[in-house]
């Protein structure tokens, strides 16, 4: 009977009624097979309705669910038990460093106003052919290991310097997708999207750390991309930049 | 969330309001943000976590990249005879022809398509697609970002709705359509799922672009939020829903997690087998095999099972082989799948066969519109529109998807209708369209059901009311379907009725509080759920995804036509197919075979 119970230690916070946030602990039956984190989420809210947390794909496509899992960042949905207990115990918290709405809800309007800031789209004012602008395969494989972001804010709010910075530093996540756009051979705003990014603290305040890298639930690497943007900053002539794309 | 009768509660004026953030919704808010009405999207979930970004395989469409010579007729050849002949022909035409357009638009967005060498879009093959109306042998039309279109569309789509300024209602939840006394739609209530305010959000055009409601079904691709919201709404308003027993069930979901594999396994060269190894596929489909349509193939892997030739210690599902592809192959054009596979199946598709088994996919039924993603009603037999009231997407039956929709169709769906819809609210409003203002007692109507729920002091839960749902759909409606076991079935949603009527709410708290999402949530699902149960029990003959083994055979005498279900008395009525296409003759009837 000794190791049959799972202890699960949650973060609760419901601004209605907590003054302070608290740690829950809950106690249910192992399940008789490896699960989910959000499997696990979903059975504990039958017991208890008013745990609030976020999910919709429960595939890790969508990047709903990101949370603190046994410190952790990661999304629930693809996280199985097996992989975070630690001596029959699993703490979750919710993401670190953004103000928290419920539970394990954070407000995400800081990091989502980073993703604007960058001028997530693309930007090519030629005239647009009747047909698909051309691109390489070549070309095309510059985008891979970028596009595939889904926002889940796993890397930014592991990132000390986003913590520190979360208004002036843009983070790892807005800054994979600056360099999504940079490396596109269809973009032609090369030379604006850097000089937006060439202050002190855009893109500067990343020091290194490699958190991102470590909890990226889709295995992206936007330290990787960082390091593009520096070298394409530290050579940012005009003439030299725009001539590299055309 | 205490007293939100009457005025206590604010009201926000729109133009156009459309509800759904997934890729019809913000197709269609993208054609509005430019014209510059005030438009706002309403969206239970931040818009790039709507269900579309978990499609995969591609978008289908003429654009004659892998086959210079491709014709969107052909495309609308595979698409008529691809539902069965109950899709509508005029629509489809739009569908096809307006197409390239809409896919060329979505690159000219920037959304990053996989490439030939020559620079073009790449095109994979999908089942159910030929070349020269169907004596050309198989077409690759379908056009992919890797396997992970959904997400470049949908992220493509938001980041241009950024770029023009659209408004966002995130997170806020729409509970119930309002209606002025001429039956006009006049906008939603709906309520802030971050802080519980609850407000009339008033418009001169609702557009519903909820999505499907999958989660009707114990097993399912569908993501945990596709529940019908919409359609649900109209239902309640009294409205009808068009061709409801048609649910198409995709052959490949992994087995006990329910994620979808994409066709474009199969259209890569995978194939299925059974548990000696048989390609099966060639039994029930000589020509095209593993690449027929997803009904015959879901259809035939159920067979397989019931006869005993089902993989794994149960003999429950099939296995998907890929490995002869290679791990070069399956990297650079199925990297998503590998994932998936490895995650949920514990299982690497480089070495060894994904266990798959038909799950519950995609609602070829909804709201019916016309092209223009007008809703209308039946009066005195005749469609008559609704002003006020639009639908686009998987919620809307327009009805392109018949009775078995095609791979790669449902995103084209998305975006030619999305668009179509947006161009059409642009042109009526402008030229001084709209609707009458509701009273306050109109408005307090469609608070109603907030209000009970909110109020429930006892009553049951909801976890377990929508288990018991699940599973009566699940056991009832499932890839065969018979009419005694459907009565069972009808009782059964019969009895259920007087629990989703009444459930108790425990949390009655505003902020985040998911549970009230989620009841609400069930009584959509029931909604659903009642009207596919009806349309099923109804239709006696067996036609693409409908398959009945106690009318196996296809009637044209009686039932080449849709299925019109009238919440108000829970009756089907039946609607001509449209067989007037403007640009090509029609495409009779004829015996489907692959």
């Amino acid at each position: 009977m000794l190791n049959n119970k799972l202890e699960v230690s949650m973060y609760r916070y419901n601004p209605e009624v907590d003054k302070f946030p608290y740690m829950k602990t809950y106690s249910i039956s192992k399940p008789s097979k490896d699960i989910m984190v959000l499997d696990l989420l979903n059975l504990l809210k039958e017991e208890d309705q008013s745990i609030s947390y976020r999910r919709s794909c429960r595939e890790g496509v969508c990047g709903s669910d990101g949370m603190n899992i046994n410190g952790k960042n990661g999304l629930a949905c693809i996280t199985p038990i097996s992989s975070v207990i630690k001596k029959n115990k699993i703490e979750l918290r919710p993401l670190p460093g953004l103000p928290v709405i419920r539970d394990l809800v954070v407000d995400m309007s800081e990091f989502y106003a980073q993703y604007e800031k960058i001028k997530p789209f693309l930007q090519n004012e030629t005239t647009a052919p009747e047909q698909e602008r051309l691109q390489s395969p070549e070309d095309r494989d510059k985008l891979d290991g970028l596009y595939e972001c889904i926002l889940c804010a796993c890397c930014s709010t592991s990132c000390p310097s986003f913590w520190w910075n979360p208004d002036k530093f843009v983070g790892p996540a807005a800054l994979l997708q600056a360099y999504r756009f940079l490396a596109d051979s269809r973009d032609l705003k090369t030379y604006e999207r850097l000089e937006a990014l060439s202050d002190p603290f855009s893109v500067y305040r990343c020091h290194g750390i490699m958190n991102c890298v470590n909890v990226c639930p889709k295995g992206l690497n936007p330290n990787k991309a960082i390091g593009e943007i520096k070298s394409m900053l530290q050579k940012n002539k005009k003439d030299i930049i725009v001539s590299d794309k055309l | 969330m205490n007293s939100i009768f009457g005025n206590n509660i604010k009201t926000i004026e729109f133009d156009a309001l459309i509800i759904g953030g997934g890729g019809s919704g913000m197709r269609a808010s993208l054609e509005l943000a430019k014209s510059g009405l005030n438009t706002a999207v309403v969206s239970k979930v931040f818009p790039t976590r709507s269900h579309t970004v978990s499609a995969q395989g591609g978008i289908t469409c003429a654009i004659a990249s892998a086959d210079p010579n491709d014709d969107w007729r052909w495309h609308m050849y595979d698409t008529v005879k691809g539902a069965d002949f109950i899709g509508d022909q005029d629509a489809i035409e739009y569908l096809c022809s307006e197409g390239p357009k809409a896919v060329f638009e979505l690159e000219h967005m920037g959304l990053p398509f996989s490439r030939f060498d020559n620079g073009r879009i790449y095109q994979r093959p999908f089942g159910g697609q030929s070349k020269d109306f169907g004596k050309g042998g198989q077409a690759a039309r379908t056009c992919a970002a890797a396997d992970r279109t959904g997400h470049a569309l949908l992220h493509t789509l938001y980041q241009n709705n950024v770029k023009e300024g659209s408004n966002f209602l995130n997170e806020w939840f729409a509970v119930d359509l309002v209606k002025n006394s001429k039956d006009e739609v006049t906008g939603v209530i709906a309520f802030s799922i971050e802080n519980g305010e609850v407000a009339y959000l008033k418009a001169q055009a609702t557009v519903l672009a909820t999505g499907g409601a999958g989660r009707i079904y114990a097993s399912t691709t569908n993501a945990l939020i596709n529940t019908g919201d919409g359609l649900a709404m109209a239902l309640r308003a009294g409205y009808p829903a068009q061709d409801m027993e048609m649910w198409q069930f995709h052959p490949t979901g992994i087995y006990g997690a329910g994620s979808l594999v994409t066709e474009g396994c199969r259209g890569e060269g995978g194939y299925l087998i059974n548990k000696d190894g048989e390609r099966f596929m060639e039994r029930y489909a000589p020509n095209v095999k593993d690449l027929a349509g997803r009904d015959v193939v879901a259809r035939s892997m159920v067979l397989e099972i019931l006869e005993g030739r089902g993989c794994g210690e149960k003999n429950d599902h099939i296995f998907l082989k890929l490995d002869h592809l290679g791990e070069e192959v399956l990297n650079s054009k199925l990297p998503g799948i590998c994932e998936l596979s490895r995650t949920f199946a514990h299982v690497d598709p480089i070495y060894e066969p994904i266990p798959v088994v038909p799950t519950c996919h995609y609602m070829m039924g909804g709201t019916p519109t016309n092209v223009s993603g007008q809703a209308f009603t039946r009066k005195n037999g005749e469609d008559y529109l609704i002003p006020g009231l639009f639908s686009a997407g998987e919620a809307a039956c327009v009805s392109v998807h018949g009775a078995n929709r095609l791979g790669g169709n449902s995103l084209l769906d998305l975006v030619v209708f999305g668009r179509a819809t947006g161009m059409h609210i642009q042109n009526e409003l402008k030229s001084g369209g709209g609707v009458d203002p509701a009273t306050k007692s109109d408005i307090d109507f469609s608070l109603e059901r907030l209000q009970k729920l909110n109020e429930s002091s006892d009553g049951f839960d909801t976890a377990e009311v929508k288990r018991e749902l699940q599973e009566c759909m699940q056991n009832y409606f499932g890839v065969f379907r018979r009419g005694e076991f459907m009565k069972k079935g009808l009782d059964q949603l019969d009895e259920l009725k007087n629990k989703v009527d009444n459930l108790h709410l425990k949390d009655k708290s505003d902020a985040f509080n998911t549970s009230r999402v989620e009841a609400i949530e069930l009584q959509n699902l029931y909604e659903v759920a009642v009207a596919t149960a009806v349309s099923a029990y109804e239709r006696i003959e067996s036609r693409g995804a409908h398959a009945r083994d106690d009318y196996p055979e296809r009637d044209d005498e009686n039932w080449l036509c849709h299925t019109i279900f009238d919440p108000l008395n829970k009756s089907v009525s039946k609607r001509k197919v449209n067989f007037e296409p403007t640009k090509v003759d029609a495409f009779p009837p004829k015996v489907r075979t692959y």
